[in-house]
């Protein structure tokens, strides 16, 4: 309603966007064409794409085998844990092991970089 | 949240009590009083939050100073929905190996939210999905899709939430009155309107904090228990529940319930699918990841969240197996023909069995420990609709951006009333009805409309507004059509209407149509349109999101 005057001092957090210094979008555009940038882009995607296309297949691979393959999946291994109990736990298995190994490559890869621009594009602001 | 396990698989039944473990009534006072522990810690921790919630970023957002395990145990607490405490416990009970298929998705699914939306989200939006989604587009369509899109999902989650606390508790307690179960949806609807309105996001958060440590807890101590009796030998296990049941070695292995045709194979697909694609496009888990200050954090939260999260599906494993080894088949299906009441009626077993005070104990912690599940999501649900009403709809849609920000939270607090009346009257309604498809509805839709959105949004520079409101609609009506014409609505005895057949769709589940097509729309709807993308507003939503810069 605009007939009530505007917060004069907008709290933070407030209907318009009022964060500690922020760029304008010219220096968006600058640093979305940057070199350094271009790498931090492609080092996220490269590592997270494709893993998201090999988990989601490996799970999709786990479902189908339990739909057509119930011979396979009931052979013993040993005592009563048969194949289908083992790839079901693998597959937690390997979700544990993709959070850890991505978050790995996160704070060692990605996090150095995007501190980097964000301090640098803050600070200019 | 709550899992479409068990809630699905069979329609509401008339409650029979815990007849089998002996009278329910006995041990009621026992229920009553921890329910009632629970409540008022609860209640006391939403006065406290309460009183430091002041501005919009306090109650959408709590403030956004929680640390990375913090919020990861409160994601734990809005995603373990009683159904997949007590429903995937009493699936693994009654079909063995197929019962345990449903948690694998639902981990695997963190995955996509750890990799591809929970950082960026964290550092482009502010208070909602729609933050992200209209970044660059038109504001005011795209923030009425997804203000629409969040609420569908929400709503529907909800009321299955609701129709399943009013069966759940009234069969813990031996309720059986139609007024006895009204008023136990009331009482969970009133609860989470107080929770939400007055504690905002700050009280909802550690509400569903304290919700996972007591249902981690519970789910350990029967765990171990069970583990106790079979000298950790988990084959022995296996083996016992699989003679048990009656059902021999095919008990462990996958088929029981969805291999009977090539449509249940083909509808256990679709579930698995939505499942893995659905769960990062739920709108009251992605509220979550603002509460934390940094992208780094919402990446721990949802580390912590893969581990809190993964730990109790791996003990669900034990409860229900340990349930078909430790119970009569007879007996699970003569209390709930679902399964749901395995895992209360596995810890009455395990502490001696009816009669006895150990079984009494663990049989009222474990009910306790349902109730608590069941508040801590449906105010989780609660508080993503009612903000995605005020910040998205109100305050961007009909006040065009000028709304104070005083104005919005009140919004939203009026939003959580009507959203909560409504759902208790919808719940009250439909409490005979077997509204838990509308779960398996919700994760379809926010796989369908929400994920392709959000993706796109995020990566993909041409995107446009057209594209994202056909992604957002296209999705949306495909799979609220396809379940409204597929057997969970009607032509089956385990339908909402079992009376009436109108369904023509095969699949339970709509996902491996809708999703599909929700990605299709998306990427036809863009290329489709005439207008150019806002590349400037690409450039900071693509920067700000991979580096948090100017985040809030």
């Amino acid at each position: 309603m605009a007939s009530d005057a505007p917060p004069p001092e907008p709290v933070p957090d407030s209907a318009t966007p009022a964060t500690p210094a922020h760029p304008t979008t010219a220096q968006f555009v600058e640093v979305q064409e940057s070199a350094e940038f271009a790498e931090l882009r492609r080092t996220y995607r490269s590592f997270a794409f494709p893993l998201t296309v090999a988990f989601i297949a490996w799970y999709l691979l786990y479902v189908l085998l339990s739909n057509y393959a119930g011979g396979f999946m009931g052979t013993k291994v040993f005592g009563n844990i048969n194949v289908a109990l083992i790839l079901g736990l693998a597959q937690f298995v390997t979700t544990f092991l993709i959070a850890w190994i991505y978050s790995r490559h996160a704070a060692r890869r990605l996090d150095p970089g995007a501190q980097a621009i964000k301090s640098r594009m803050e600070a200019d602001a | 949240m709550s899992h479409p396990v068990a809630l699905m698989s069979g329609p509401v039944e008339v409650p029979l009590q815990l007849a089998a473990a002996g009278d329910a009534s006995e041990h009621r006072p026992l229920i009553i009083t921890l329910f009632g522990l629970f409540v008022v810690a609860t209640l006391v921790i939403t006065v406290w939050a309460g009183r430091q919630t002041k501005s919009a970023s306090d109650f959408y957002a709590g403030g956004r100073q929680f640390t990375g395990f913090q919020n990861g145990l409160a994601v734990s607490g809005d995603y373990m929905s009683a159904a997949s405490f007590l429903g995937i416990a009493g699936a693994i009970a009654l079909f063995g190996y197929d019962g345990f298929l449903y948690s694998i998705g639902f981990l695997v699914a963190w995955l996509v939210a750890l990799l591809l939306v929970a950082e960026p989200l964290r550092n482009s939006g502010r208070y909602t999905m729609g933050d992200v989604l209209a970044y660059r587009m038109r504001q005011r369509p795209v923030r009425t899709a997804a203000g629409t899109s969040t609420i569908v999902v929400s709503i529907f989650y909800l009321l299955a939430q609701m129709a399943g606390a009013g069966v759940l508790v009234s069969l813990l307690l031996g309720i059986t009155s139609d007024a006895g179960k009204i008023a136990i949806v009331a009482l969970v609807g009133l609860l989470m309107i107080v929770y939400v309105t007055i504690g905002g996001m700050k009280g909802t958060t550690w509400v569903q904090m304290v919700k996972a440590v007591l249902l981690i807890a519970g789910t350990l101590l029967i765990t171990f228990l069970i583990l106790l009796k079979f000298h950790f030998n988990l084959s022995d296990l296996l083996g016992s529940a699989a003679s048990n049941s009656g059902k021999g070695a095919a008990f462990l292995e996958p088929g029981l319930k969805y291999g009977a045709t090539a449509t249940s194979k083909l509808d256990f697909i679709s579930l698995g699918i939505a499942l893995v694609l659905g769960t990062a496009g739920l709108p009251h888990i992605l509220i979550r990841f603002y509460t934390v200050p940094t992208a780094k954090a919402a990446r721990k939260s949802v580390i912590w969240a893969i581990g809190i999260i993964g730990a109790f599906y791996l003990m669900t494993i034990v409860l229900g197996f340990g349930a078909a080894a430790l119970l009569k088949p007879g007996d699970i299906i003569a209390s709930n023909k679902a399964g749901n009441t395995a895992a209360p009626l596995a810890a009455l077993e395990i502490g001696g069995g009816a009669g006895s005070t150990g079984g009494a104990i663990l049989l009222a912690v474990i009910s306790a420990v349902a109730f608590a599940t069941i508040l801590a999501v449906v105010a989780g649900l609660t508080l993503a609709s009612s903000s995605s009403f005020a910040h998205d709809i109100y305050a961007n849609v009909i006040r065009k951006g000028e709304a104070t920000e005083q104005e919005e939270v009140r919004a939203a607090r009026w939003a959580t009333v009507a959203i909560g009346v409504v759902s208790i009257a919808l719940g009250a309604l439909a409490r005979d009805l077997n509204v838990a498809g509308l779960v398996a509805l919700a994760f379809a839709v926010a796989a369908s409309a929400n994920l392709p959105t959000i993706l796109y949004s995020l990566f993909w520079k041409r995107f446009t507004t057209q594209g994202a409101l056909w992604s957002i609609y296209g999705g949306l009506a495909s799979s609220v059509l396809l379940v409204l014409f597929s057997p969970v609505v009607s032509g089956k005895p385990t339908s909402m209407f079992p009376g009436v057949d109108f369904h023509f769709f095969p699949l339970e589940n709509p996902g491996l149509i809708s999703i599909p097509l929700g990605f299709l729309l998306g990427w036809l709807g863009t290329v489709l349109s005439k207008e150019e993308p806002d590349k400037g507003k690409y450039a900071e939503l693509e920067v700000k999101s991979l580096t948090g810069t100017g985040a809030h």
